[in-house]
Protein backbone atom coordinates (compact mmCIF):
# COMPACT_ATOMS: atom_id res chain seq x y z
CA UNK A 1 0.00 0.00 0.00
CA UNK A 2 1.23 3.52 -1.18
CA UNK A 3 -0.22 5.94 1.29
CA UNK A 4 1.63 5.80 4.94
CA UNK A 5 0.42 8.08 7.73
CA UNK A 6 2.48 11.04 8.90
CA UNK A 7 2.64 12.51 12.41
CA UNK A 8 5.30 15.45 12.02
CA UNK A 9 2.45 17.71 11.71
CA UNK A 10 1.79 17.39 15.40
CA UNK A 11 4.23 19.40 17.32
CA UNK A 12 2.83 22.40 15.21
CA UNK A 13 -0.60 21.65 16.42
CA UNK A 14 -0.10 20.85 20.25
CA UNK A 15 -0.95 24.47 20.99
CA UNK A 16 -4.26 24.48 18.96
CA UNK A 17 -5.72 20.93 20.47
CA UNK A 18 -4.99 22.33 24.01
CA UNK A 19 -6.85 25.30 23.09
CA UNK A 20 -9.38 23.15 21.75
CA UNK A 21 -9.26 20.64 24.56
CA UNK A 22 -9.77 23.77 26.89
CA UNK A 23 -13.23 25.34 25.28
CA UNK A 24 -14.24 21.71 25.37
CA UNK A 25 -13.48 21.48 29.13
CA UNK A 26 -15.04 24.78 29.39
CA UNK A 27 -18.21 23.70 28.06
CA UNK A 28 -18.56 21.12 29.50
CA UNK A 29 -18.19 22.47 33.13
CA UNK A 30 -20.64 25.12 32.58
CA UNK A 31 -23.20 22.75 30.60
CA UNK A 32 -22.48 20.56 33.91
CA UNK A 33 -23.42 23.16 36.31
CA UNK A 34 -26.52 24.93 34.98
CA UNK A 35 -27.41 21.42 33.84
CA UNK A 36 -27.42 19.79 36.54
CA UNK A 37 -29.06 22.49 38.93
CA UNK A 38 -31.87 22.57 35.95
CA UNK A 39 -32.35 18.88 36.40
CA UNK A 40 -33.21 18.99 40.06
CA UNK A 41 -35.52 21.88 39.57
CA UNK A 42 -37.29 19.91 36.99
CA UNK A 43 -37.44 16.91 38.40
CA UNK A 44 -39.15 18.72 41.06
CA UNK A 45 -41.80 20.35 38.94
CA UNK A 46 -42.43 16.90 37.36
CA UNK A 47 -43.21 15.33 40.28
CA UNK A 48 -45.48 18.62 41.66
CA UNK A 49 -49.20 18.38 42.45
CA UNK A 50 -49.48 21.49 39.84
CA UNK A 51 -50.70 19.46 36.76
CA UNK A 52 -49.67 22.13 34.41
CA UNK A 53 -46.35 22.43 35.37
CA UNK A 54 -45.80 18.86 35.69
CA UNK A 55 -46.87 18.18 31.59
CA UNK A 56 -44.36 21.32 30.97
CA UNK A 57 -41.76 19.57 32.19
CA UNK A 58 -43.29 16.59 30.84
CA UNK A 59 -43.64 17.97 27.55
CA UNK A 60 -39.85 19.47 27.19
CA UNK A 61 -38.70 16.10 28.18
CA UNK A 62 -40.22 14.29 25.20
CA UNK A 63 -39.45 17.00 23.01
CA UNK A 64 -35.44 16.96 23.63
CA UNK A 65 -35.33 13.08 23.48
CA UNK A 66 -36.74 12.61 21.06
CA UNK A 67 -35.05 15.18 18.30
CA UNK A 68 -30.90 14.96 17.79
CA UNK A 69 -28.67 17.38 19.61
CA UNK A 70 -27.37 18.97 16.51
CA UNK A 71 -30.86 19.57 15.41
CA UNK A 72 -31.61 21.31 19.13
CA UNK A 73 -28.35 23.15 18.55
CA UNK A 74 -29.22 24.24 14.74
CA UNK A 75 -32.42 25.67 15.83
CA UNK A 76 -31.09 27.61 18.23
CA UNK A 77 -28.02 28.69 16.13
CA UNK A 78 -29.97 29.56 12.70
CA UNK A 79 -33.49 29.03 13.88
CA UNK A 80 -34.39 31.46 16.61
CA UNK A 81 -32.54 34.69 14.47
CA UNK A 82 -35.32 34.05 12.13
CA UNK A 83 -38.06 35.63 15.09
CA UNK A 84 -35.26 38.52 15.64
CA UNK A 85 -33.50 36.22 18.73
CA UNK A 86 -30.04 35.87 17.82
CA UNK A 87 -27.36 34.32 20.40
CA UNK A 88 -23.35 34.00 20.34
CA UNK A 89 -21.63 30.64 19.20
CA UNK A 90 -20.60 30.03 22.61
CA UNK A 91 -24.00 30.89 24.46
CA UNK A 92 -25.86 29.39 21.59
CA UNK A 93 -23.78 25.85 22.02
CA UNK A 94 -24.06 26.37 25.99
CA UNK A 95 -27.71 26.78 25.90
CA UNK A 96 -28.59 23.13 23.69
CA UNK A 97 -25.77 21.43 26.06
CA UNK A 98 -27.96 22.84 28.62
CA UNK A 99 -31.12 21.73 27.53
CA UNK A 100 -30.02 18.12 26.30
CA UNK A 101 -28.31 17.45 29.42
CA UNK A 102 -31.50 18.58 31.44
CA UNK A 103 -33.99 16.57 30.05
CA UNK A 104 -32.01 13.24 30.24
CA UNK A 105 -31.08 14.78 34.23
CA UNK A 106 -34.52 15.34 34.87
CA UNK A 107 -35.51 11.88 34.41
CA UNK A 108 -32.59 10.20 35.83
CA UNK A 109 -33.18 12.81 39.07
CA UNK A 110 -37.04 11.84 38.81
CA UNK A 111 -36.15 7.71 39.07
CA UNK A 112 -34.02 8.96 41.96
CA UNK A 113 -36.53 10.71 43.81
CA UNK A 114 -38.99 8.18 43.41
CA UNK A 115 -36.76 6.01 44.97
CA UNK A 116 -36.29 7.57 48.09
CA UNK A 117 -39.37 6.28 50.66
CA UNK A 118 -41.92 8.50 52.04
CA UNK A 119 -41.37 7.36 55.12
CA UNK A 120 -38.39 9.53 54.69
CA UNK A 121 -40.54 12.84 53.86
CA UNK A 122 -42.69 12.24 56.51
CA UNK A 123 -39.99 11.46 59.16
CA UNK A 124 -38.54 14.99 58.28
CA UNK A 125 -42.29 16.93 58.60
CA UNK A 126 -42.35 15.09 61.57
CA UNK A 127 -39.04 16.92 62.77
CA UNK A 128 -40.87 20.21 62.17
CA UNK A 129 -38.17 20.95 59.18
CA UNK A 130 -39.93 23.27 56.51
CA UNK A 131 -41.33 20.89 53.45
CA UNK A 132 -38.23 22.89 51.18
CA UNK A 133 -35.46 22.00 53.98
CA UNK A 134 -36.94 18.36 53.57
CA UNK A 135 -37.07 18.25 50.11
CA UNK A 136 -32.86 19.61 50.41
CA UNK A 137 -31.69 18.22 53.10
CA UNK A 138 -33.47 15.22 53.43
CA UNK A 139 -34.64 13.84 50.27
CA UNK A 140 -32.70 15.16 47.64
CA UNK A 141 -29.27 14.28 49.02
CA UNK A 142 -30.41 10.61 49.43
CA UNK A 143 -31.74 10.75 45.43
CA UNK A 144 -28.33 12.09 43.95
CA UNK A 145 -26.82 9.40 46.26
CA UNK A 146 -28.66 6.78 43.58
CA UNK A 147 -28.25 8.37 41.01
CA UNK A 148 -24.88 10.17 40.73
CA UNK A 149 -23.04 7.02 38.56
CA UNK A 150 -26.06 7.35 35.63
CA UNK A 151 -25.80 11.19 35.63
CA UNK A 152 -22.01 11.24 35.16
CA UNK A 153 -22.67 9.17 32.42
CA UNK A 154 -24.96 11.36 30.75
CA UNK A 155 -22.70 14.22 31.19
CA UNK A 156 -19.82 12.10 29.62
CA UNK A 157 -22.10 11.74 26.79
CA UNK A 158 -22.59 15.13 26.40
CA UNK A 159 -18.99 16.03 26.21
CA UNK A 160 -18.59 13.54 23.55
CA UNK A 161 -21.89 14.77 22.20
CA UNK A 162 -20.71 18.17 22.13
CA UNK A 163 -18.43 17.94 19.05
CA UNK A 164 -20.96 19.17 16.83
CA UNK A 165 -20.69 22.38 18.42
CA UNK A 166 -18.01 22.54 15.89
CA UNK A 167 -20.46 23.10 13.25
CA UNK A 168 -21.55 26.67 14.40
CA UNK A 169 -17.98 27.91 15.15
CA UNK A 170 -17.53 27.19 18.59
CA UNK A 171 -13.24 26.57 18.84
CA UNK A 172 -13.68 23.56 20.67
CA UNK A 173 -11.45 20.33 20.27
CA UNK A 174 -13.18 19.22 16.84
CA UNK A 175 -12.94 22.51 15.48
CA UNK A 176 -9.48 22.92 15.92
CA UNK A 177 -9.41 19.14 14.30
CA UNK A 178 -11.12 20.70 11.32
CA UNK A 179 -8.62 23.79 10.63
CA UNK A 180 -5.69 21.58 11.57
CA UNK A 181 -6.67 19.12 8.36
CA UNK A 182 -7.30 21.76 6.39
CA UNK A 183 -3.95 22.82 7.08
CA UNK A 184 -1.75 19.48 6.89
CA UNK A 185 -3.82 17.55 4.50
CA UNK A 186 -3.77 14.87 7.17
CA UNK A 187 -7.47 14.58 8.30
CA UNK A 188 -7.16 10.73 9.18
CA UNK A 189 -4.30 11.11 10.99
CA UNK A 190 -5.25 14.51 12.99
CA UNK A 191 -8.68 13.05 13.85
CA UNK A 192 -7.29 9.86 14.99
CA UNK A 193 -5.25 11.90 17.50
CA UNK A 194 -8.48 13.73 18.10
CA UNK A 195 -10.89 10.55 18.92
CA UNK A 196 -7.79 9.35 21.37
CA UNK A 197 -7.70 13.07 23.23
CA UNK A 198 -11.80 12.42 23.44
CA UNK A 199 -11.23 9.00 24.92
CA UNK A 200 -8.68 10.23 27.49
CA UNK A 201 -11.20 13.04 28.32
CA UNK A 202 -14.13 10.76 28.49
CA UNK A 203 -12.28 8.47 30.47
CA UNK A 204 -10.87 11.91 32.75
CA UNK A 205 -13.69 13.09 33.47
CA UNK A 206 -15.90 9.87 34.63
CA UNK A 207 -13.32 9.78 36.90
CA UNK A 208 -13.51 13.39 38.13
CA UNK A 209 -17.35 13.33 38.31
CA UNK A 210 -17.19 10.12 40.36
CA UNK A 211 -14.64 11.17 42.75
CA UNK A 212 -15.91 14.92 43.10
CA UNK A 213 -19.50 13.02 43.45
CA UNK A 214 -18.56 10.66 46.05
CA UNK A 215 -16.92 13.91 48.21
CA UNK A 216 -19.76 16.03 47.67
CA UNK A 217 -22.37 13.42 48.71
CA UNK A 218 -20.21 12.13 51.74
CA UNK A 219 -20.05 8.86 50.78
CA UNK A 220 -15.83 8.77 51.16
CA UNK A 221 -13.42 8.38 48.87
CA UNK A 222 -14.16 4.72 48.10
CA UNK B 1 -38.44 31.33 -6.97
CA UNK B 2 -41.19 31.33 -4.53
CA UNK B 3 -41.00 28.68 -1.83
CA UNK B 4 -44.00 28.27 -0.05
CA UNK B 5 -44.65 26.25 3.33
CA UNK B 6 -45.60 23.07 1.58
CA UNK B 7 -42.46 23.20 -0.78
CA UNK B 8 -40.27 23.14 2.75
CA UNK B 9 -42.11 20.00 4.33
CA UNK B 10 -42.31 17.88 0.63
CA UNK B 11 -38.86 18.45 0.45
CA UNK B 12 -37.68 17.54 3.81
CA UNK B 13 -40.37 14.81 4.00
CA UNK B 14 -38.11 13.32 0.59
CA UNK B 15 -34.93 13.29 2.19
CA UNK B 16 -36.87 12.08 5.37
CA UNK B 17 -36.63 9.24 3.33
CA UNK B 18 -32.79 8.47 3.56
CA UNK B 19 -32.72 9.23 7.15
CA UNK B 20 -35.09 6.14 7.23
CA UNK B 21 -33.33 4.08 4.92
CA UNK B 22 -30.01 4.94 6.79
CA UNK B 23 -31.24 4.05 10.24
CA UNK B 24 -32.74 0.75 8.68
CA UNK B 25 -29.32 0.06 7.24
CA UNK B 26 -27.14 0.78 10.45
CA UNK B 27 -29.80 -1.65 12.38
CA UNK B 28 -30.04 -4.05 9.90
CA UNK B 29 -26.10 -3.83 9.65
CA UNK B 30 -24.84 -2.74 13.19
CA UNK B 31 -27.61 -5.89 14.71
CA UNK B 32 -25.77 -8.31 12.77
CA UNK B 33 -22.29 -7.12 13.26
CA UNK B 34 -22.99 -6.62 17.27
CA UNK B 35 -24.62 -10.44 17.65
CA UNK B 36 -21.16 -11.39 16.28
CA UNK B 37 -19.48 -9.02 18.58
CA UNK B 38 -21.75 -10.53 21.65
CA UNK B 39 -20.23 -13.76 21.07
CA UNK B 40 -16.66 -12.68 20.80
CA UNK B 41 -17.90 -10.92 24.44
CA UNK B 42 -19.15 -13.72 25.87
CA UNK B 43 -16.57 -16.43 24.07
CA UNK B 44 -13.87 -18.71 26.53
CA UNK B 45 -10.90 -17.14 25.20
CA UNK B 46 -9.77 -14.10 27.11
CA UNK B 47 -8.24 -11.92 23.79
CA UNK B 48 -11.35 -12.03 22.40
CA UNK B 49 -13.42 -10.96 25.51
CA UNK B 50 -11.13 -8.29 26.07
CA UNK B 51 -10.82 -7.35 22.51
CA UNK B 52 -14.59 -7.27 22.02
CA UNK B 53 -15.12 -5.14 25.46
CA UNK B 54 -12.24 -2.67 23.70
CA UNK B 55 -14.27 -2.07 20.63
CA UNK B 56 -17.10 -1.66 23.01
CA UNK B 57 -15.78 0.93 25.06
CA UNK B 58 -13.36 3.27 22.44
CA UNK B 59 -16.96 3.52 20.47
CA UNK B 60 -18.74 4.44 23.64
CA UNK B 61 -16.08 6.39 24.78
CA UNK B 62 -15.49 8.68 21.65
CA UNK B 63 -17.77 11.36 19.79
CA UNK B 64 -20.12 9.57 16.84
CA UNK B 65 -18.65 12.06 14.63
CA UNK B 66 -15.01 11.42 14.98
CA UNK B 67 -15.73 7.35 14.40
CA UNK B 68 -17.44 9.05 10.93
CA UNK B 69 -14.63 11.19 10.17
CA UNK B 70 -12.37 8.26 10.51
CA UNK B 71 -13.97 6.26 8.51
CA UNK B 72 -14.91 9.21 5.84
CA UNK B 73 -10.83 9.72 5.92
CA UNK B 74 -9.75 6.45 6.59
CA UNK B 75 -11.18 3.86 3.79
CA UNK B 76 -9.82 6.11 1.12
CA UNK B 77 -6.32 5.11 2.84
CA UNK B 78 -7.19 1.60 2.33
CA UNK B 79 -7.76 2.13 -1.10
CA UNK B 80 -11.38 2.58 -1.70
CA UNK B 81 -13.69 4.55 -3.15
CA UNK B 82 -15.66 6.51 -0.84
CA UNK B 83 -19.07 8.30 -1.35
CA UNK B 84 -20.93 10.10 1.67
CA UNK B 85 -23.69 7.19 2.07
CA UNK B 86 -21.04 4.23 1.89
CA UNK B 87 -19.32 6.27 4.74
CA UNK B 88 -22.28 7.21 6.76
CA UNK B 89 -23.92 3.40 6.33
CA UNK B 90 -20.39 2.05 7.35
CA UNK B 91 -19.90 4.59 10.76
CA UNK B 92 -23.24 3.44 11.64
CA UNK B 93 -23.27 0.16 11.31
CA UNK B 94 -19.48 0.20 13.50
CA UNK B 95 -20.78 2.58 16.02
CA UNK B 96 -24.61 0.26 16.63
CA UNK B 97 -22.52 -3.47 16.63
CA UNK B 98 -21.06 -1.49 19.55
CA UNK B 99 -24.02 -0.58 21.63
CA UNK B 100 -26.38 -3.07 20.57
CA UNK B 101 -23.41 -5.87 21.45
CA UNK B 102 -23.24 -4.03 24.85
CA UNK B 103 -27.05 -4.22 25.63
CA UNK B 104 -27.78 -7.42 24.53
CA UNK B 105 -24.72 -8.80 27.07
CA UNK B 106 -27.03 -7.14 29.90
CA UNK B 107 -29.76 -8.98 28.66
CA UNK B 108 -27.60 -12.57 28.32
CA UNK B 109 -26.29 -11.81 31.59
CA UNK B 110 -29.60 -11.45 33.13
CA UNK B 111 -30.27 -14.87 32.73
CA UNK B 112 -29.53 -16.80 35.97
CA UNK B 113 -26.55 -18.94 35.80
CA UNK B 114 -28.38 -22.27 36.79
CA UNK B 115 -29.87 -21.96 33.12
CA UNK B 116 -26.37 -22.38 32.12
CA UNK B 117 -25.40 -25.21 34.31
CA UNK B 118 -29.33 -26.74 33.53
CA UNK B 119 -28.04 -26.43 29.67
CA UNK B 120 -24.58 -28.41 30.26
CA UNK B 121 -26.55 -31.02 32.38
CA UNK B 122 -28.31 -31.67 29.48
CA UNK B 123 -24.92 -32.37 27.27
CA UNK B 124 -25.83 -29.56 25.01
CA UNK B 125 -22.76 -27.94 23.31
CA UNK B 126 -21.54 -23.83 24.18
CA UNK B 127 -23.48 -23.01 20.67
CA UNK B 128 -26.13 -24.72 21.40
CA UNK B 129 -26.59 -23.75 25.09
CA UNK B 130 -27.06 -19.85 23.43
CA UNK B 131 -28.96 -20.77 20.78
CA UNK B 132 -32.11 -23.35 22.57
CA UNK B 133 -32.04 -22.01 26.30
CA UNK B 134 -30.59 -18.42 26.82
CA UNK B 135 -31.03 -16.50 23.71
CA UNK B 136 -34.70 -17.39 23.83
CA UNK B 137 -34.87 -15.86 27.24
CA UNK B 138 -32.67 -12.76 26.75
CA UNK B 139 -34.24 -12.04 23.42
CA UNK B 140 -37.64 -11.68 25.29
CA UNK B 141 -35.92 -8.84 27.89
CA UNK B 142 -33.49 -7.69 24.87
CA UNK B 143 -36.79 -6.06 23.01
CA UNK B 144 -37.25 -3.23 24.89
CA UNK B 145 -33.78 -1.73 24.95
CA UNK B 146 -33.46 -2.45 21.75
CA UNK B 147 -36.60 -0.67 20.82
CA UNK B 148 -35.01 2.15 22.46
CA UNK B 149 -31.95 2.04 20.82
CA UNK B 150 -33.77 3.01 17.52
CA UNK B 151 -34.31 6.46 18.66
CA UNK B 152 -30.76 6.97 19.15
CA UNK B 153 -29.72 5.45 16.20
CA UNK B 154 -31.99 7.47 14.26
CA UNK B 155 -31.01 10.85 15.55
CA UNK B 156 -27.14 9.71 15.39
CA UNK B 157 -28.31 9.26 11.52
CA UNK B 158 -28.16 13.25 11.86
CA UNK B 159 -24.51 13.67 11.99
CA UNK B 160 -23.77 11.73 8.73
CA UNK B 161 -24.99 15.55 7.48
CA UNK B 162 -21.83 16.72 8.36
CA UNK B 163 -19.65 14.22 6.04
CA UNK B 164 -21.95 15.34 3.19
CA UNK B 165 -24.45 12.90 2.85
CA UNK B 166 -27.85 14.34 1.69
CA UNK B 167 -30.54 13.45 4.83
CA UNK B 168 -33.00 15.74 6.53
CA UNK B 169 -30.27 17.83 8.40
CA UNK B 170 -28.55 18.29 5.50
CA UNK B 171 -31.37 18.99 3.29
CA UNK B 172 -32.91 21.43 5.96
CA UNK B 173 -29.48 23.57 5.53
CA UNK B 174 -29.79 23.74 1.71
CA UNK B 175 -33.49 24.93 2.15
CA UNK B 176 -32.50 27.01 5.05
CA UNK B 177 -29.95 28.36 2.22
CA UNK B 178 -32.29 29.63 -0.51
CA UNK B 179 -35.46 30.32 1.80
CA UNK B 180 -34.14 32.07 5.06
CA UNK B 181 -36.85 31.07 6.48
CA UNK B 182 -34.74 29.54 9.00
CA UNK B 183 -37.08 29.29 12.16
CA UNK B 184 -39.72 27.47 9.84
CA UNK B 185 -37.35 24.98 8.68
CA UNK B 186 -35.59 24.26 11.56
CA UNK B 187 -38.91 23.66 13.81
CA UNK B 188 -40.48 21.34 10.81
CA UNK B 189 -37.12 19.69 10.93
CA UNK B 190 -37.30 19.13 14.71
CA UNK B 191 -40.86 18.23 14.17
CA UNK B 192 -39.96 15.45 12.01
CA UNK B 193 -37.50 13.98 13.90
CA UNK B 194 -40.03 13.77 16.59
CA UNK B 195 -42.85 12.04 14.33
CA UNK B 196 -40.09 9.54 13.43
CA UNK B 197 -38.31 9.18 17.07
CA UNK B 198 -41.67 9.61 19.62
CA UNK B 199 -43.63 6.10 18.31
CA UNK B 200 -40.50 4.07 18.88
CA UNK B 201 -39.90 5.65 22.69
CA UNK B 202 -43.57 5.18 23.20
CA UNK B 203 -43.17 1.31 22.05
CA UNK B 204 -40.18 0.80 23.88
CA UNK B 205 -41.85 2.10 27.09
CA UNK B 206 -44.94 0.01 26.42
CA UNK B 207 -42.71 -3.33 25.88
CA UNK B 208 -41.03 -2.91 29.42
CA UNK B 209 -44.25 -2.05 31.38
CA UNK B 210 -45.49 -5.23 29.58
CA UNK B 211 -42.23 -7.28 30.17
CA UNK B 212 -42.05 -5.85 34.07
CA UNK B 213 -46.30 -7.08 34.61
CA UNK B 214 -45.71 -10.72 33.07
CA UNK B 215 -42.55 -11.03 35.33
CA UNK B 216 -44.41 -10.23 38.30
Amino acid sequence: MATSLEFGWLSDAAGALAHGVATTIFLIAVTTLFGGALSVAAAAARRSRVAWLSGLVAAYVELVRNTPFIVQLFFIFFGLPGIGVRLDAVPAAILAMTINLSAYGTEIVRAGLDAVTSGQREAGLALGLRPRAVFLRVVLPQALRAIFPALTSQIVITMLESAVVSQIAVRDLTYEADLIQSRTFRAFETYAVVTVIYLVLSLLLRRVLFAGGRRALGLGAG
Amino acid sequence: MEFTLWDILRNLLLAARWTVVLSLAGFLCGGLAGGLLLALRLAKAKPLRIGAKLYIEVFQGTPLLMQLFLVFFGLPLLGFDVQPWLAAGVGLTLAASAYLAEIWRGCVEAIPLGQWDAAASLGLHPLQKLRFVILPQALRIAVAPTVGFLVQLVKSTALTSIIGFRELVQTANVINNATFASFTVYSMLAVIYFVLCYPLTAASRLLERRLRLSSQ
